[in-house]
C-alpha cells in the first residue's frame, strides 16, 4: 500500500517538476537545439542569460519590478498596521460597519475597478495635479499606501490574539497608541507582518494586469511580467532566450519561497487564501 | 463604483466629455433592440461569455478533484510529506506570465516536448494545443492544473483536521475505503471544498492573464485562435484599453460584477444543502 502510494506521489511530483526541468534545459540550449527533439543541452550555452539582458532592456524591467514590488510592500505594511490596530484594539462607533465595508472591497474584481481607476488616474488626478500618472509606476504604488483589505484582515485577526493585559500594561505606564504598537503589537506580530509583506511582494512581483493597464505600454516603466508577455511575439526571440528570461523572472519568487516556506504554509492555512 | 455606474450609461473615450446614452451600452452588449434606428450588437460578447463559462465549468471542478486526490495521497506517508508539499506548492507561486510562457513552449505542436512524446505513440494524432480553437482551452486547463498547489495545501490541512475517531467508528461498522471517503472524508471536507469552489468561480469570471499571454506568445492576437480564448476579461480589457470604449467597458464591468455576485449568492444558497459545518466540534 505504502509503496504504491509513494509510486503515485512520485509520478505526480514528476508531472509537477517536469515543466520546470524542461524550462531549465531549454534555457541553456542553443536556439537551433531548442527546436529539436534532443533534450540534453549540447553544448550548454550559459550565455543565454546574459543575452537576455543585452537583447532587451531587461535590467531596466527588473529594476522597475523591484520598485513596484518593494515600494508597494512597504506601503501596505506601513498603512495596514495602524488600520488593523484601529480595527482590533480601539473601540469606536461604526467600527464593525467600516470593517465590513473594507472586507467587501475584497469581493470587487480588479477588472471591474480597473476601468474607473484608469479614468481617475488619466483624467481627474491628472487634471488636479498636472502630473502624468498613466505610463508610470505611480498608479500601481500609491494605492498601496492607503491600505489593502486582505492585509488588514490578516493583521487584525492576528492582533486579536494578543492578550489585552499586555497592551493595558503599556497604557498603565502612560504609553499612547504609538507606544503600544511599538512595544507590544509589532514585536509580537512579526510572523503575521512577515506573511503580509511576503504575500504582497510576490503578488506585485507576479502582477500582470495592473502593469499592463496602467503602464499603458510605456517601455521605460515596464515591469518584467508585461515585458515577458510580449517578449517572444514582438522580438521574434527564440525559445531558449524566452525560457532563460522566464527563469530569471521566477527566481526571486522561488528564492523567497525557500527562505520563508513556513510563513507561507502557515499563512495559507490560517486564512485559506493565497496573497 | 458609483462613478463606474454612471460611466456605464455614457459614451466615453477619455478625450471628449462623457456623453449620456442611456441604456445603449447594455442593449449593444446583449444584442437587444436598436441603437439610432439600426440593429446593432456586440458580435463577440456572447462568445466571451460562453468561453468564460466553459473554463469555469471544466477547470474549477477538475482543479478541486485533482487537488483533493493529491492531498489525500499526502496524508498517508509518514516521511517526505514536506518535500512533496513543497514540490506541489511551488508552481502555484509561479507568475502567471511565466507559467503561460512555459506551457506554450511545452505544448508547441512541432517543437514542444509534450507532442514529441505523444507522436511516438501509434494511433494518436497530437493536438495543436494553442494553435487549434478546439484545443486551446483544454491547454489552459492543463496549465491551471499545474498550479493547484495552494488548494492541495488547504485540503491537506483540512484532511489532517478530520477527527480520527470518526474513521475508527465507521471502520468498526465494516466500511470499506470508498465508504470511508464517502461518509467521513467528503462530508468533513465540504466547507473547504465550498471555499475553494467560490474562490475558483470568482477567479474564473476574471480569467485573463493566462489567456492573454498564451495567445500573444503563440504569435496570434488576443483571444485567438479564432476567438477560442476570448474570455470576458480579455474582451473587457480590449474594449477599455485598446479601443478606449470606457462607457461600454464600465457597463461590461458592472455586468461582470453582478454576475459574480449572483453566482456567489447562488452557491451560498445551495451550500446549505451540501456543506456540512462541524458546529461545536473542534
Amino acid at each position: 500500500m505504502s509503496v504504491a502510494n509513494h509510486a503515485v506521489l512520485i509520478a505526480v511530483s514528476l508531472a509537477f517538476a517536469l515543466p520546470v526541468v524542461f524550462m531549465v534545459l531549454t534555457a541553456v540550449m542553443t536556439d537551433q537545439q531548442a527546436l529539436t527533439a534532443r533534450l540534453v543541452p549540447h553544448p550548454v550555452q550559459l550565455s543565454n542569460f546574459s543575452d537576455v539582458f543585452s537583447n532587451i532592456n531587461f535590467a531596466r524591467y527588473t529594476w522597475n519590478t523591484f520598485l513596484y514590488a518593494g515600494l508597494s510592500t512597504v506601503g501596505v505594511v506601513v498603512s495596514c498596521i495602524p488600520v488593523a490596530y484601529a480595527f482590533s484594539r480601539i473601540d469606536w462607533r461604526g467600527r464593525n460597519i467600516v470593517f465590513l465595508l473594507v472586507l467587501s472591497t475584497l469581493m470587487l474584481p480588479t477588472q471591474v475597478t480597473s476601468v474607473t481607476l484608469y479614468i481617475l488616474w488619466a483624467k481627474q488626478f491628472h487634471d488636479w495635479t498636472g502630473i502624468q500618472f498613466i505610463g508610470t509606476l505611480k498608479p500601481l504604488i500609491i494605492p498601496s499606501f492607503f491600505g489593502d483589505a486582505f492585509s488588514i484582515f490578516l493583521l487584525r485577526q492576528f492582533f486579536l490574539t494578543i492578550p489585552k493585559e499586555l497592551t493595558d500594561a503599556v497604557r498603565v505606564d502612560g504609553g499612547g497608541h504609538f507606544e503600544i504598537l511599538r512595544r507590544v503589537i509589532i514585536p509580537l506580530s512579526k510572523p503575521a507582518i512577515a506573511a503580509v509583506a511576503l504575500f504582497n511582494f510576490i503578488y506585485t512581483w507576479n502582477d500582470f494586469y495592473g502593469p499592463l493597464v496602467f503602464l499603458a505600454g510605456n517601455t521605460d516603466s515596464q515591469t518584467l511580467s508585461v515585458a515577458l508577455s510580449s517578449f517572444r511575439g514582438v522580438h521574434h526571440v527564440n525559445w531558449n532566450l524566452t525560457m532563460a528570461a522566464a527563469l530569471i523572472f521566477m527566481i526571486p519568487v522561488i528564492m523567497i519561497f525557500f527562505l520563508a516556506q513556513r510563513v507561507f504554509i502557515e499563512g495559507i492555512t490560517l486564512t485559506g487564501v493565497k496573497g | 463604483m458609483v462613478l463606474s455606474f454612471y460611466y456605464s450609461f455614457t459614451h466615453y473615450d477619455l478625450l471628449n466629455a462623457p456623453h449620456w446614452v442611456g441604456l445603449d451600452n447594455y442593449r449593444f452588449m446583449f444584442g437587444l433592440g436598436t441603437i439610432n434606428g439600426r440593429q446593432q450588437a456586440d458580435p463577440y460578447y456572447w462568445q466571451s461569455v460562453k468561453n468564460t463559462l466553459w473554463i469555469i465549468a471544466i477547470a474549477v471542478p477538475l482543479r478541486i478533484v485533482f487537488a483533493l486526490a493529491t492531498a489525500m495521497l499526502l496524508t498517508r506517508p509518514k516521511r517526505g510529506v514536506n518535500v512533496y508539499r513543497t514540490l506541489f506548492f511551488m508552481p502555484s507561486l509561479a507568475p502567471t506570465v511565466g507559467s503561460a510562457l512555459v506551457f506554450v513552449y511545452l505544448l508547441n505542436p512541432t517543437t514542444g516536448p509534450v507532442n514529441q512524446v505523444l507522436e511516438q505513440i501509434p494511433g494518436i494524432t497530437a493536438p495543436l494545443w494553442f494553435y487549434d480553437p478546439t484545443w486551446a482551452k483544454p491547454a489552459l486547463v492543463v496549465l491551471g492544473l499545474w498550479g493547484i498547489g495552494d488548494a492541495i495545501v488547504i485540503y491537506l490541512a483540512g484532511l489532517l483536521d478530520v477527527p480520527r475517531d470518526l474513521y475508527e467508528a465507521i471502520s468498526i461498522e465494516g466500511a470499506n475505503a470508498w465508504q470511508r471517503f464517502r461518509y467521513v472524508t467528503l462530508p468533513m471536507m465540504t466547507p473547504v471544498i465550498f471555499f475553494t469552489l467560490v474562490i475558483g468561480v470568482i477567479d474564473g469570471f476574471q480569467y485573463f492573464d493566462q489567456a492573454y499571454v498564451s495567445a500573444s506568445t503563440a504569435g496570434s492576437g488576443p483571444g485567438d485562435p479564432q476567438g477560442s480564448l476570448l474570455f470576458y476579461g480579455v474582451w473587457l480589457y480590449q474594449q477599455a484599453f485598446s479601443y478606449f470604449h470606457m462607457g461600454y467597458a464600465s457597463a461590461m464591468a458592472w455586468v461582470l460584477f453582478l454576475a459574480t455576485m449572483a453566482f456567489t449568492a447562488g452557491l451560498l444558497v445551495t451550500s446549505k444543502r451540501w456543506v456540512h459545518y462541524r458546529g461545536g466540534l473542534s
